[in-house]
């Protein structure tokens, strides 16, 4: 796995700044700005779950889509006027003892209190395969939720195109994948 | 499954997300359940019939309002509770200070007190109800904050339980308060702010089964 760490305060600060923006944009709905923002997001916490987790290497993919899931459907507990390091970094944290916890490791009870500035100190872009199947999970939703996401993703089609697809109207169309996000993290907390 | 799919997915779902959530649902939750208790306390119980000349009294107003500000100091430590990454800070103190003041004034009563006054102080006419009473009246507010909680992200869940249930037995007690006829300081501080720590107790209890995520 590559990885890159550029620790300096600086560099730090630059981050927070890049994904603040691309965060609070993707808040106001700009979909390629929230876009960006994922891809640069998932290559910290890779990077941050990989040291994290170095005991259980093939988890560090699951918790990374597992973070990213979480903290798309709480992005609403995110408020502008608050550092996003922190906000990630929390969030980042909490999945792990839970993974630990659930693992039964006694690491759980002692996962450190890092400085959070750690989350964005380093960046791995190579992913390595997830072992859980998010397809698999996914089949098992209801169509009105699956649908959409599959259109949406498989093809590559904008939410219009998929709505003319499914035969659903736009909104249904963004409701479903809405509710379907939900339902998954729902799905992977029963995998557990 | 490659997280760049996965990220395809979430990207699809990039709709305008409103801002100050915690605050806006906690503060819509309480302006369903306040009046829920109200009305269990009108229904039920009933204002004391002296209310007018009660509202006269420094000590009345204390029984209604030292739990009442307990109340607004949970509520901003549960709105920061619910989002991850931000401290609590200085509503902690907010949370303690009203049941200091209490505990200094009932120890002032207390000790001025004849051995003859001090069990009608304590123990008043009725303590029995008290408890269960406030319990009762912060049942709706603690059903409707732990509600707020799940739809949010807890990172703490038995503190942010804790704090569901100070705000939920400060509103309860302060409900309470227009009917309850006690008066005296030592009254308040074992019996108001035990009943307002039992709710909180099952609020860190079931915090963490209730608010996983």
């Amino acid at each position: 796995m590559k990885r890159t760490t550029s620790g300096s305060p600086q560099a730090l600060l630059d981050t927070e700044a890049a994904l603040h923006d691309l965060f609070v944009r993707g808040q106001a709905g700009d979909a390629a700005a929230y876009r960006d923002f994922l891809v640069r997001l998932a290559a910290h916490l890779r990077g941050f779950l990989g040291r994290r987790l170095f005991g259980w290497p093939d988890d560090v993919e699951d918790l990374v889509q597992e973070c990213l899931i979480a903290m798309h459907n709480q992005r609403h507990t995110y408020q502008s006027d608050q550092p996003l390091t922190a906000w990630v970094h929390a969030i980042a944290r909490y999945k792990v003892i839970d993974l630990l916890r659930a693992k039964g490791s006694r690491e759980a009870r002692h996962v450190p209190l890092d400085d959070e500035l750690e989350v964005f100190a380093g960046s791995a872009i190579e992913a390595s395969d997830a072992r859980r199947d998010l397809g698999g999970l996914l089949a098992g939703l209801p169509d009105r939720h699956r649908l959409p996401i599959v259109h949406v993703k498989l093809e590559g089609l904008s939410i219009a195109e998929a709505a003319r697809k499914t035969g659903m109207s736009e909104s249904a169309v963004k409701v479903g994948i809405h509710r379907g996000l939900k339902a998954l993290m729902l799905k992977i907390r029963e995998t557990r | 499954m490659k997280t760049d799919e996965l990220i395809t997915w979430l990207a699809a779902d990039a709709a305008p997300v409103p801002p100050r959530a915690a605050s806006r649902r906690l503060a819509l939750a309480l302006a369903v359940a306040l009046p829920v208790s109200l009305a269990v306390m009108l229904a039920a119980y009933g204002v004391r019939r002296d209310l007018g000349v009660a509202m006269g009294w420094p000590m009345f107003w204390v029984k209604v309002l030292f739990p009442a500000c307990m109340a607004l100091a949970a509520f901003v430590a549960v709105q920061r509770l619910a989002r991850p990454g931000v401290r609590v800070g200085a509503a902690w103190l907010a949370l303690v200070a009203p049941v200091a003041l209490v505990w200094v004034l009932a120890l002032a009563v207390w000790i001025g007190a004849s051995e003859a006054q001090r069990p009608a102080m304590l123990w008043g006419v009725s303590w029995r109800i008290c408890a269960g009473s406030i319990v009762l009246m912060a049942a709706p507010v603690f059903v409707a904050a732990m509600g707020v909680l799940r739809s949010m992200a807890p990172t703490r869940p038995a503190l942010a339980g804790a704090a569901a249930g100070v705000l939920a037995g400060g509103v309860g007690a302060s409900v309470y308060a227009l009917h309850c006829m006690e008066l005296a300081a030592p009254f308040l501080a074992v019996w108001y702010v035990g009943s307002i720590a039992l709710v909180a107790l099952l609020g860190a209890a079931l915090g963490p089964r209730l608010l996983r995520w």
